[in-house]
């Protein structure tokens, strides 16, 4: 063929096997339909990618709530208690001596014995005690210490029940309704379900709002145990990370933008913020293992020592994060105020640094976000241990709200899942709140030029 | 006086030598013609600099006296010990000492203390409360003596300025060094320890050993106590969750990332990438929970119904969860790179007649390469130094095997489970752990340097 036109066709009639030659166009369009088919999938694998990613968000917050919320209840029983002095072995209502040592499970025995009156075995009697749980006798404790007229009267109260009672309780259903068939009974034996259900026909088994969990620490029962200690222990190691981290990280990036020279030491120290800012936690919890309590022989399990540790990890986040705050300051601001005579320091501390402010209280908000989150370095630096005080400073052993997390998790006791679960949606909590206070505080306060 | 309180006073004497300071300078001003006409600064700098003088050394005396108050105190003490009690062990000595400063404390526990303790403690309580004294009235006197010498010194000619200025930089400079010294303390803390490690322990065994038991013997007879040190078990471990991560996390985020920046609307963009990167914002210790609790039982149910046998704490599960955890991580270093390939490219290729999609594989990824290689790396040296989530999801027991579906421990996993509660220090049990930390932090470390390499080595310049 000699019509330059069609040459081109030609040499692709040549590379095709078929008999028929095609144009250009014809090939295109031969293939054109498997390639839509193509670029559909495609965009279908980036759909199930970013829907997976939305699943599992969905199954964890969906999981954990789901076994959390139950948490927020606690299960309440109706006794008529009768105060009996003799019993309670009290003579003298105001000595505290007395008040500490009483027996006030007896009593409680005493009212379970009154209301199952026909309960006479030795191990079934026990059985029943242990419908109520091993701490209501503090309740009856700061009763009397609030009203000391009711000793010797009989009152009709609502006492804790025991754990196990209380997961059957939650899992039975609707507490006007006969049991559903996948209630929880785990330990429990045949009797005591059918004092339960009784109690429960008599009325006499109440759900409330679990105030209890909001405020006491730790404890062995699962009904007694709350996260008011690991709460705490959570802000005073904030409070200690903050206070140091925040100033340190500011002015260490004021350094590198607005004073460092590009000589070998800045160098230096850019590489080792970044290199620090991508090496493990776990890593911070051997430093502070080694450094603060071999070395400086700081006592283990205080917020301080947590705050320390956590400072270090997130110094290198906040470093970051206030450098671009910085950067994003124009030149012509600062220009303009050593145009008319400022200095350096007053420069920055005039212009700069409150103009840089609000990005820079971004970037410490989700730098604390993050330390409030950390569990691995403080399992080190022996924040894991059992603490049932509220700590009352940073001095205090105490624990933190994840490491809580991680310690109930451990325990088998299966009231003890709900527990964790809700001390999970109280710490999301938290996050959350800081997250979208930073994500206002960036929409509201900071500017563009 | 104890601590707290002289911080107070001594931040109250601060505000007092600044407003010293600055009347002082004041006064010496010329105000005739209105301002301060012969000061060489604003009075602010000479009160910032009457300040300083008094703040800086009393601060630096406070830091130094509270770091060897102990151990001179401690020196004090055993010297008045019983001879025989002298010449124990450090270790026995330190036990005598924590009992001496309990009852110190007034913390006696069951019966009456030896009276040589007693008397220790006495002697204790004694010279605790002489270096409280003598540190508060040296920090006084200094801070007031300094006060006054600088405030004696102030003349309008003083370069008050900029010798404030120099200490404000100085100061600045310091809290840079902070990440230095962070990075050293890093470094001596584990291989200090692990150096001692190796000495028990040859660190031929540790790199190449494939049998790891870290349980010392406390009588020499017992059996199967020798603990062995082979670390292989643990690497292949992490290697194996990490893989399994990564398989998930990579096709994921990148996926992910593609359609948010390629073909999502701006409206999908803002809604749908916040959501994502709620993930990388929830506590590792969430993730274990879950995987442990509902991912891993759910594994082990899936696996019977297939006739698979299925351990409690499967490899799969962490490393799925794991997985699912470092999708935004992927996605959003990924989305980075992705949006900084140009326009000009992309429209090139479409003029040409390429789809969308043949675009993106072959004009767009190959572009955005070193960046996508860059972030894995990072996602992978993320996944090995993860710890939360194989705690509390991946075993203890060290086994080789590439099989998902078994339990695996990791090397994480295992520097939490020495290191936690009661140890004895200088044991090579607990000195192995700092030798792992040691090993992660070289691997993260490469890691990290290896992705900035290849980001940097490889990035295409388009401007």
């Amino acid at each position: 063929m000699t019509n330059p036109q069609n040459s081109k066709t030609d040499v692709t009639a040549m590379n095709t096997p078929t008999s028929k030659k095609l144009t250009t166009i014809e090939l295109v369009n031969k293939n054109l339909a498997k390639r839509y088919r193509a670029e559909k999938r495609f965009r279908a694998y980036g759909i199930a990618s970013i829907g997976f990613g939305l699943l599992c968000l969905c199954l964890l917050f969906t999981d954990i709530i789901g076994k959390g919320h139950s948490a927020f209840m606690q299960t309440y029983v109706q006794l008529d208690v009768h105060m009996d002095a003799d019993r309670l072995d009290i003579t003298d209502i105001s000595d505290v001596n007395q008040l500490a040592a009483a027996d006030y499970q007896g009593v409680l025995k005493q009212a379970l014995r009154t209301k199952f009156s026909d309960v006479k075995k030795r191990g079934d009697k026990r059985k029943l005690y242990r419908l109520v749980s091993n701490g209501a006798g503090y309740e009856l404790r700061k009763l009397l210490e609030v009203n000391p007229d009711i000793l010797g009267s009989r009152s009709v109260l609502w006492v804790l029940v025991d754990d196990d009672i209380d997961t059957y309780v939650k899992s039975r259903g609707n507490l006007s309704f006969a049991p559903s068939n996948d209630a929880f009974t785990g330990r429990l034996s045949e009797a005591q379900i059918t004092w339960v259900e009784t109690l429960i026909d008599q009325d006499k088994i109440e759900k409330r709002f679990n105030t209890n969990f909001f405020m006491v620490g730790d404890s062995r029962e699962p009904e007694l145990a709350g996260i008011r200690g690991a709460i705490m222990g959570s802000i005073y190691t904030m409070l200690v990370t903050l206070a140091l981290s925040f100033p340190i990280g500011v002015a260490a990036a004021i350094y590198l933008e607005k004073y460092a020279k590009k000589n070998a030491l800045t160098e230096f120290i850019e590489v080792n913020i970044n290199n620090l800012a991508a090496v493990p936690s776990i890593i911070y919890g051997l430093l502070g293992l080694a450094i603060f309590i071999s070395f400086f022989e700081l006592p283990r399990s205080i917020p301080l020592l947590g705050g320390l540790v956590l400072t270090l990890m997130t110094l290198p986040t906040i470093i970051i994060s206030s450098r671009a705050a910085i950067k994003a300051v124009p030149p012509s601001i600062e220009e303009a105020a050593m145009g008319i005579g400022a200095s350096k320091m007053q420069v920055i501390l005039h212009h700069v640094l409150p103009l840089a402010m609000p990005g820079m209280l971004t970037g410490a908000i989700i730098g604390m976000a993050q330390a409030l989150g950390e569990t691995a370095p403080l399992l080190m630096i022996g924040m894991v241990a059992f603490i049932v005080d509220v700590p009352g400073g940073i001095t205090d052993p105490s624990t933190v709200l994840p490491v809580q997390i991680f310690l109930w998790s451990d325990n088998p006791e299966r009231a003890f899942v709900e527990k964790t679960s809700a001390a999970i949606m109280v710490l999301l909590g938290f996050l959350i709140i800081m997250n979208t206070f930073a994500v206002w505080l960036r929409k509201r306060l900071e500017r563009r030029w | 006086m104890d601590t707290s309180t002289l911080l107070a006073v001594l931040a109250i004497m601060i505000a007092v030598a600044y407003f010293f300071g600055r009347g002082r300078s004041i006064s010496m001003a010329d105000t005739s013609q209105g301002g301060y006409r012969n000061l060489n600064s604003l009075p602010f700098y000479y009160g910032m600099l009457t300040a300083l003088w008094c703040a800086v050394p009393c601060v630096l005396l406070m830091i130094g006296w509270m770091s060897f108050e102990s151990t001179i105190i401690d020196s004090l003490v055993v010297a008045q010990l019983p001879e025989a009690v002298r010449n124990l062990s450090s270790n026995e000595l330190g036990l005598v000492m924590n009992t001496v400063s309990n009852i110190a404390e007034g913390n006696v526990i069951g019966d009456e203390p030896e009276t040589y303790l007693v008397a220790a403690a006495e002697s204790l309580q004694g010279v605790r409360h002489t270096s409280q004294l003598a540190l508060t009235g040296s920090v006084l006197s200094l801070g007031i003596l300094l006060s006054i010498f600088a405030w004696s010194r102030i003349r309008p000619e003083q370069k008050a300025r900029l010798q404030v200025e120099g200490v404000f930089k100085a100061i600045l400079l310091l809290c840079a060094c902070l990440a230095i010294l962070t990075t050293v303390g890093i470094l001596f803390s584990v291989i200090f320890e692990s150096l001692h490690f190796f000495k028990a322990v040859p660190i031929t065994e540790f790199l190449f050993g494939t049998h790891w038991s870290p349980q010392t013997s406390i009588r020499a007879d017992q059996v199967g106590g020798s603990g062995s040190f082979g670390a292989v078990p643990l690497f292949l471990g992490t290697l194996l969750i990490s893989a399994i991560a990564l398989i998930i996390a990579v096709p994921c985020g990148l996926m992910a990332a593609i359609y948010l920046s390629e073909y999502a609307s701006s409206s999908v963009r803002t809604y749908v990438k916040p959501l994502l990167e709620i993930l990388a914002g929830v506590p590792t210790v969430v993730y274990g929970f879950f995987a442990a609790l509902t991912v891993a039982p759910l594994i082990r149910e899936l696996g019977e119904t297939f006739g698979l046998s299925v351990s409690s704490e499967s490899a799969l599960a962490a490393g799925l969860v794991m997985g699912v955890m470092i999708i935004p991580f992927v996605s959003s270093l990924a989305d980075d790179v992705i949006t900084a390939v140009p326009q000009s490219l992309r429209d090139g290729s479409l003029g040409l007649g390429s789809t969308k999609s043949e675009t993106i594989k072959q004009v767009v990824i190959p572009a955005a390469l070193p960046g996508i290689v860059g972030g894995v790396l990072l996602a992978a040296s993320r996944a090995i130094g993860e710890t939360m989530i194989v705690v509390m999801a991946a075993g203890l027991a060290a086994r080789m095997t590439a099989n998902p579906l078994e339990s695996v421990t990791t090397v994480t996993v295992q520097i939490v489970t020495l290191l936690v509660g009661d140890q004895e220090f200088n044991s090579p049990k607990t000195l192995s752990a700092f030798a792992l930390g040691l090993m992660l932090f070289i691997v993260t470390l490469v890691l990290n340097y290896f992705a900035l390499f290849v980001v940097k080595k490889y990035r295409e310049q388009y401007d």
